[in-house]
């Protein structure tokens, strides 16, 4: 038996950082409140209208700083336009400039169809600062006929369907980025894409609750019970398909019993111990996985239910930032000579630090209020709309 | 003895021990008969253009033009667009294909030689200006003993003589020897793959580089190489790792840890001359690569290299 104490000597120095967790945690929040806007316009879950627009512009703000962390964690940020120009046709990271733009691109362009007449019709009626913002938003087309919003309801279904493969993609292409790694056996599977993506939806799901419930209180508005409740089991059904994924990564990985398993049992249980075995999967999983049921049992107080969808919510926000943190800075937490752990240094200052990650976190919620005063993300009667 | 006391770190200066002189490959002569046969074999011996067709009719010759003319459009046009992998593959393949003016660099290093005096490692930080901390080339000394147990560390570059570690008792011990670590100059080399902007291509002779204009830093690099050969240079912001002396050996120097091994444990050479010691070597001696089940096949080679060096 082998002394697990070697690591080769470029090792120590861990190369994704924080910064690199929340890309993913970021996109995949990007790519779940999509999937919830795209039930309403897709798939006319009407019971989801409440927070249809909200999500949408939710996928928008996050979306708008998902390329900050990079941004951040690039070691030469001024060339990180040669991903986009001189891209490598073998690297999957290349694939970044294509996706990341055509996704903004079209969230950008539904978002502008959705709030169209709203728009227009702000851009007529207000005068001074407010007018011309409204006139600059409206790009030029002051009128919406029937024939017009027709268009644009169709033409918004269709950036809904090309939106839900190309939020699949967007997020998925970053899980691919991590199981094609071969070098690294905590990285490389197959399944990596489709665990990023189920925990996107999670993610997405979970911030949207958070969201409106939080809207809600700040407005005093009691939020739509039936739209909570359907997103509380939506979010449910996509935490059971998540976890069962990871679990069944990690259970693959265990029985198979590969060559590094011995480097990646001491990974989880003592590496990742909390980050992984109580965080991710006690408290993230399990908790919710229970009181979510009964948070939407019809017999529930609304106050209950708000408190108990709420509190579960956060818990899976936590869970997938840590699975998030567990894939990528628990794959580096050992050595490539597989006999040895090194350890990554979180710092609070710098241009990586705990500092610029929470604010990189807070600039799309700035985002999102800066847009909710711009456009109605919800009616005069006080329901989100 | 000196052998297995240097080992063990007790403090004994191999010095110039050298007198590598005989390798141990000895009979090389069937070399050159096997690559007639394999040569003879690929090209289909003599005779093996036997139908040559004459350009008898304007079709046949309208085909061959045709036929030149996208051969011509996919070895020249096509490699311009994809340049540093194009360059990298025909490198790769090179040994393979037999081009005759296609340069193929070599490098074997012979565990069954390194005594760990770490000049290697103090001639690379020197020549290639590695920051401290990081490591473009290093010697792991693998000790096992007779508890069952193994012990892997790193030589010091000062080697033992120069360093303060303790001395193993060589009564403990069952076996003990070196693995010198460099790049290993993979023919599908994944950093070359994964590598978003083109910075990590492969030159001509088929040695990874890396352009330190179009390094963007993500360091996607460090984390595909499966050998942990390459690292972000705190001073360059740069990904940075051995290149086998690029630099010197395109002079027909040796690399620098080659230059300065004094037992002649690192072998570094023209795989596309046949008469140079490394593809003699190759011919006649067993070696193998590390992780080999990765599929990137390296062009370092080891000699003696035990199962759990990896």
């Amino acid at each position: 038996m082998s002394d697990p104490s070697f690591v080769f000597p470029n090792d120590p120095h861990v190369p994704w950082s924080i910064m690199i967790v929340l890309y993913p945690y970021i996109t995949g929040l990007v790519a779940g409140a999509f999937v919830v806007s795209a039930l309403y316009h897709v798939f006319h879950q009407e019971v989801l209208k409440p927070v249809a627009r909200l999500a949408l512009v939710t996928a928008l703000c996050f979306c708008t700083f998902a390329t900050l962390p990079l941004l951040l964690h690039l070691h030469h940020p001024e060339r990180a336009f040669n991903i986009m120009i001189t891209p490598s046709a073998t690297s999957a990271m290349s694939g970044f400039g294509i996706i990341y733009n055509f996704y903004m691109l079209l969230l950008i362009v539904e978002v502008w169809l959705v709030f169209r007449p709203e728009i227009v019709e702000r851009a007529n009626s207000k005068t001074g600062f407010q007018g011309r913002i409204y006139k600059l938003l409206a790009l030029g087309n002051r009128e919406v006929t029937a024939t017009s919003h027709a268009a644009d309801e169709w033409l918004i279904r269709v950036l809904a369907i090309v939106g839900i493969p190309a939020a699949c993609v967007l997020h998925g292409y970053v899980g691919f980025l991590f199981g094609g790694v071969k070098a690294n056996p905590w990285w490389s599977t197959a399944l990596m894409p489709i665990i990023f993506l189920a925990s996107a939806i999670v993610s997405g799901i979970a911030a949207l609750i958070v969201l409106y419930l939080f809207i809600s209180w700040r407005r005093r508005t009691p939020p739509d019970l039936a739209c909570l409740r359907a997103m509380s089991h939506y979010l449910w059904i996509s935490l059971v398909i998540a976890v069962s994924l990871e679990m069944l990564e990690m259970l693959h990985m265990a029985y198979e019993s590969g060559a590094e398993w011995h480097v990646l049992s001491t990974l989880i249980t003592e590496h990742l111990a909390v980050s992984y075995g109580l965080i991710q999967v006690l408290i993230g999983s399990l908790v919710p996985f229970l009181i979510l049921p009964m948070a939407i049992r019809p017999s529930r107080s609304p106050r209950s239910m708000m408190w108990m969808s709420g509190f579960a919510s956060i818990l899976i926000l936590v869970q997938v930032f840590a699975m998030r943190w567990n894939v990528v800075v628990g794959g580096q937490l050992f050595s490539k000579s597989f006999r040895g752990f090194v350890e990554y240094p979180v710092h609070f200052g710098g241009r990586e630090g705990l500092f610029a990650a929470a604010v990189i976190m807070l600039l799309p919620l700035l985002g999102l209020w800066i847009a909710s005063k711009l456009l109605p993300l919800w009616d005069a009667d006080g329901a989100v709309s | 003895m000196t052998f297995e006391l240097n080992i063990l770190g007790n403090h004994t200066n191999c010095g110039d021990s050298g007198g590598c002189g005989d390798s141990g490959c000895g009979g090389s002569s069937c070399g050159s008969s096997l690559e007639g046969e394999l040569l003879s074999s690929l090209v289909g011996g003599e005779g093996g253009c036997s139908e040559g067709p004459d350009v008898s009719s304007r079709r046949q010759f309208l085909k061959k033009a045709s036929t030149i003319a996208f051969g011509t459009f996919t070895l020249t046009v096509l490699p311009m667009s994809v340049a540093p992998q194009s360059a990298g593959e025909s490198a790769a393949g090179g040994a393979l294909s037999g081009a005759k003016d296609e340069v193929l660099y070599g490098f074997l290093v012979d565990t069954n030689k390194c005594v760990g005096t770490g000049k290697c490692l103090s001639a690379c930080r020197v020549e290639n200006d590695v920051p401290e901390g990081y490591a473009r080339t290093w010697v792991e000394r693998f000790v096992h003993y007779k508890d069952g147990t193994l012990q892997v560390d790193l030589v010091p570059e000062t080697g033992y003589a120069g360093s303060d570690l303790p001395a193993i008792d060589p009564e403990l011990v069952d076996r003990a020897y070196f693995a010198p670590k460099l790049c290993n100059q993979c023919a599908d080399a994944p950093c070359n793959q994964v590598c978003p902007v083109h910075a990590s291509f492969t030159s001509p002779e088929g040695v990874e580089l890396i352009d330190p204009e179009r390094c963007i830093g993500c360091a996607y690099c460090v984390q595909a190489c499966p050998y942990g050969v390459r690292f972000i240079n705190p001073e360059t912001s740069n990904a940075d790792k051995c290149t086998w002396c690029y630099h010197r050996i395109t002079k027909n120097e040796q690399p620098a840890c080659v230059e300065a091994c004094p037992v002649g444990a690192r072998v570094f050479g023209r795989l596309d001359d046949p008469e140079s010691e490394v593809s003699k070597r190759l011919a006649t001696i067993p070696t193998s690569v590390l992780k080999e089940h990765l599929g990137t096949h390296p062009k370092l080679h080891y000699v003696g290299l035990s199962g759990e060096v990896i």
